[in-house]
């Protein structure tokens, strides 16, 4: 009665799926960022997987008015395609006061720090206004729902980058969003944390255990569309990681197609270049760990 | 040494070998404090390239311009600091390679929420190696650390004999502790892959095969490691899916109903007959769902998965499908358990806990403490607490029955957690059933269902059309109060809504159908009032039923014959039932009209009238 034997891919979508039900079954005000990059879009796609073909929560996009106009064309592309109950939020104060590095004096971090760590935080927490994608009017209207989002399912994976490797796939937070590293629930048996002290908050990772490589061929196997900046498009260079365009930038490569892309990571042409490598911030003193800590994803 | 480094780096190191590509295998690394877990990660990661260049040396430096020894220990810290690198390694975990496949050591040793961390781990780990200093012999942590690997049910053990060098690298020793930790292994039932004895600090028998151990033929650490089998989903088991959710998203027209869940065991087809359990309906397989694959007819252990049923039957998330012609699992309220436990606050009888078990989780009571171990000699110790690293065998007593199976039997459905407040304390496997006092009920309940010959006409389409679910009301509270009155009431007010309803008094039956039996046997008129309550419930029927003075047993009795989710019990008067098992309390003298309101708001609020 033998079926065909489940691949690693096969394997990774299983656990990933299971995750994403738990989490819908265990958390009432519960949202999924989109980054518009690949991971979270696979993210995306996995959740149709496990709704099957159904998104029952919003995705929720933090806009910071610098991102590649490809990526927001796309988000908005896929958000009517899939009937998405598409979500955005931004921090207007900072860009109509300059307070950015594009259009200020202010360095890369605090820049981060602004348009996506604050937005990030006040976006969930309700407190800053958000923006709903109107399917009968196909654009966005300001959001009535001035509900916290407590649960947050993000497209971090431990490959990534070292501090995301001590995270569990359910990762509570307190109030404040700090993240106790020390101090992790135990995960065993597919037995995640889903009880909680009232105002905790709690991320989700359903991508812990995919490397950039399965992103890849899962995108090849499944064919999700990716914003076509991953790719080549005949300067023999491209993006490996998606930012804002004043601190994002491509790397050197051929690749003009997932399967070139893939082609092109197997031969380990990345293996000692960190995949965040285009973005800036991450080099500056203390990087990406600070902004981790103050509630980056 | 440096020789045996450069020797290993040219056999297994390939600086175009790209880890990506690779299969990947996680693995644990445990032993008491100081055997050599970090000196044997340490090596490993040197022996098999994997480290960041010049690492070591720069390490070795540092020690020597401290005048302190070198330790892989330091090399680890190192690592840890090395920010660059964060992808090669961290805290929680780092990797090296083979020619086979790739190794991902979780959770590199000496953090101090070790167990936390090894048990989460572990929990996904597919093979572990375990130390023991061949010096200082078999020590506490050895034995604990092997228990828990066995509950964890990590099949794959190596068992390391470290420090070879500080015994001569003698075989008497080495085969001593072979026979002295065999013989523990064995009491707990794990059978070991290899022993091997190695001395990490200096590399042997680690990636390569030592000439100081001629007398030790089997494989090296890293030969070793690369014999290990990666699980693949137990697929020629029984079939056991919990379920996760039951999914209706009308978007898009959708009208599937789909019950969602991962196939632990076994595999499904559509038309196969499935039982929910502990739940007891029966139902077929009408379709296997997905998204973005083709269609397809079954789908077997490892896969998330959906399926719609032939009817629309009500179930929730919790019970276990199974199939109706394979082995069932068990129920009942009542486990014999092995445990441990991670919690600071000591686990203790009287408290109320969650346990969670597949995708369900109930409320648990300790019931009984039968001993807890001493990890160090498996003597057990009576206490009456357990405390946090203990581990021990208990009796656990559930407040409604959990379907389970014995962890000998189905891991996936044999093991558990329990929650303390807000946290995952403890874990453990369900070492075996205890019949609880509605087994033989429950026995003939299963049996009922599974012969049941159903109509064409089925429940779904009944409710459907008489407008509401089938549900069991029981009234019951002390002889005088009035009862009947306000029995009689909720089914005038639901017959006059348009619902097919029937008021059912014990006594009714007295003189009709219990005409055979001894007004004593109290337990058996029960019994046949559930077993007509049963009939006219499947027949669509809200039934409404009276009787007194009964107690905890008599009720969860009645749940078990019908249905749990279907039972609403209402308690008249003073309630002495057990804490959670009554769902509506009304006062002897309240005006009727207002408790047929409060039941009728808890019906509403349950669905029954949402078809
Ligand atoms: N002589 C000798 N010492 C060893 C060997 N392996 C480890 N050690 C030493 O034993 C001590 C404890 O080792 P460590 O790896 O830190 O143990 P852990 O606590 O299990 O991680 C250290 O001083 C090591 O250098 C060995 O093969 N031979």
């Amino acid at each position: 009665m033998s079926t065909k034997e489940m691949n690693h891919l096969d394997k990774l979508e299983a656990q990933s799926v299971y995750i994403l039900r738990e989490a819908y079954a265990n958390f009432k005000s519960l949202v999924m960022l989109w980054s518009i990059g690949k991971d979270s879009t696979v993210l995306l796609w996995l959740a149709r997987k496990a709704f099957f073909s159904h998104v029952p929560f919003p995705l929720v996009h933090i806009d910071t008015n610098y991102k590649i106009p490809e990526m927001i064309q796309y988000r908005d592309r896929l958000a009517l395609e899939y009937k998405l109950n598409m979500v955005y939020g931004q921090n207007t104060e900072a860009l109509k006061n300059k307070q950015t590095y594009p259009d200020g004096t202010i360095d890369r971090l605090s820049c981060c720090k602004n348009l996506k760590t604050d937005a990030l935080k006040n976006t969930l927490a309700g407190t800053w206004p958000r923006w709903r994608m109107d399917h009968n009017l196909k654009k966005y209207v300001p959001d009535e729902d001035k509900e916290p989002y407590t649960g947050v399912i993000v497209g971090a994976r431990a490959d990534e980058e070292g501090s995301r490797s001590k995270e569990r796939y359910f990762s509570p937070r307190d109030k404040y969003s700090d993240w106790d590293v020390g101090d992790q629930p135990p995960e065993l048996w597919n037995q995640f944390k889903t009880d909680f002290a009232p105002g905790t908050h709690i991320r989700i990772h359903p991508l812990l255990d995919w490397t950039e490589l399965d992103i890849w061929e899962y995108i090849e196997r499944e064919s999700i569309p990716v914003v076509p900046l991953y790719f080549d498009q005949g300067k023999g260079e491209r993006y490996r990681s998606l930012g804002c365009y004043p601190c994002t930038f491509p790397v050197k490569s051929t690749a003009k197609n997932i399967k070139e892309i893939i082609a092109e990571l197997k031969t380990g042409k990345f293996k000692n270049i960190a995949e965040r490598s285009g973005r800036a911030q991450d080099k500056e003193d203390g990087g990406l760990e600070t902004l981790r800590k103050q509630g980056y994803m | 040494m440096e020789n045996l480094i450069d020797k290993a780096k040219k056999l297994f190191g390939g600086e175009t070998m790209n880890i990506d590509l690779m299969p990947k295998m996680n693995i644990v690394v445990v032993g008491h404090v100081d055997h050599g877990k970090s000196t044997l990660v340490g090596r490993l990661l040197a022996d098999t390239d994997s480290l960041p260049q010049g690492k070591l040396d720069q390490v070795k430096a540092d020690c020597q311009r401290n005048a302190k020894p070198f330790e892989y220990a330091f090399l680890l810290d190192a690592l840890k600091d090395e920010r660059a690198q964060g992808i090669t390694i961290d805290t929680a975990r780092c990797f090296f390679k083979s020619k086979k496949r790739q190794y991902i050591i979780i959770d590199a040793p000496g953090h101090i929420e070790f167990l936390k961390n090894m048990v989460s781990g572990a929990a996904r780990a597919e093979a572990a190696l375990l130390l023991i200093d061949a010096k200082e012999g078999i020590r506490e942590n050895s034995k604990r650390h092997g228990y828990l690997l066995s509950m964890l049910g990590i099949k794959q053990i190596t068992v390391c004999v470290n420090k070879m060098d500080l015994v001569s690298y003698s075989e008497e020793v080495f085969n001593q502790i072979e026979k002295d930790y065999r013989a523990f292994l064995q009491q707990i039932g794990v059978v070991p892959e290899q022993f091997i004895p190695i001395a990490a600090f200096h590399g042997d028998n680690m990636v390569l095969k030592s000439d100081k151990m001629p007398w030790y033929k089997g494989p090296s650490i890293l030969e070793m490691l690369d014999q290990f089998k990666k699980a693949q989903p137990p697929e020629n088991q029984v079939f056991r899916m919990p379920v996760q959710s039951i999914y209706k998203f009308t978007a898009d027209g959708d009208d599937r109903r789909i019950i969602a869940g991962k196939v632990e065991t076994g595999k499904i087809s559509a038309g196969d007959d499935v039982i929910f359990l502990p739940s007891n309906k029966r139902c077929k397989v009408k379709t296997i769902e997905g998204f973005n694959i083709p269609a397809q007819k079954s789908v077997a252990a490892g896969h998330s998965t959906g399926v719609t049923l032939t009817e629309e039957l009500y179930l929730q998330r919790g019970d276990i499908m199974c199939k109706l012609d394979e082995t069932l699992p068990q129920v009942s309220s009542l486990l014999q358990v092995k445990l441990f436990w991670m919690n600071k606050r000591p686990l203790v009888m009287g408290k109320e806990y969650k346990l969670k078990i597949g995708t369900a989780k109930v409320s648990v009571y300790v019931k009984k403490i039968n001993h807890v171990l001493d990890a160090s000699n498996l003597n057990s110790a009576q206490k009456t607490q357990v405390e946090r690293h203990d581990v021990a065998e208990l009796v656990l007593e559930t407040k409604t029955p959990v379907a389970f199976d014995l962890t000998g039997d189905i891991e996936a459905t044999g093991r558990f957690v329990i929650v303390d407040e807000y946290d995952i304390s403890g874990g453990g496997i369900i070492t075996s059933m205890i019949r609880d006092e509605q087994a033989d009920v429950r026995d003939q309940v299963v049996l009922r269902e599974q012969k049941w010959d159903f109509s064409i006409v089925d429940r779904g389409a009944r409710a459907k059309k008489y407008g509401h679910q089938p549900k069991f009301i029981l009234l019951t509270g002390k002889v005088g109060v009035d009862k009947k009155t306000i029995a009689k009431e909720i089914e005038k007010d639901l017959f006059e809504s348009g619902c097919k309803t029937y008021f059912l008094g014990i006594g009714n039956l007295l003189r009709g159908l219990d005409v055979d039996l001894d007004k004593k046997a109290r337990g058996e008129h029960i019994r046949r009032m559930g077993e007509v309550a049963h009939i006219w419930m499947d027949a669509g029927l809200i039934v409404v039923a009276t009787a007194s003075n009964l107690n905890d047993e008599e009720l969860r009795m009645l749940q078990e014959v019908v249905s749990r989710d279907q039972v609403m019990i209402v308690n008249v008067g003073k309630n002495e039932f057990r804490q959670g098992l009554v769902d509506v309390q009304l006062e002897a003298n309240a005006p009727a009209a207002e408790s047929v309101k409060k039941i009728r708001a808890l019906l509403t609020e349950q669905k029954v009238f949402a078809v």
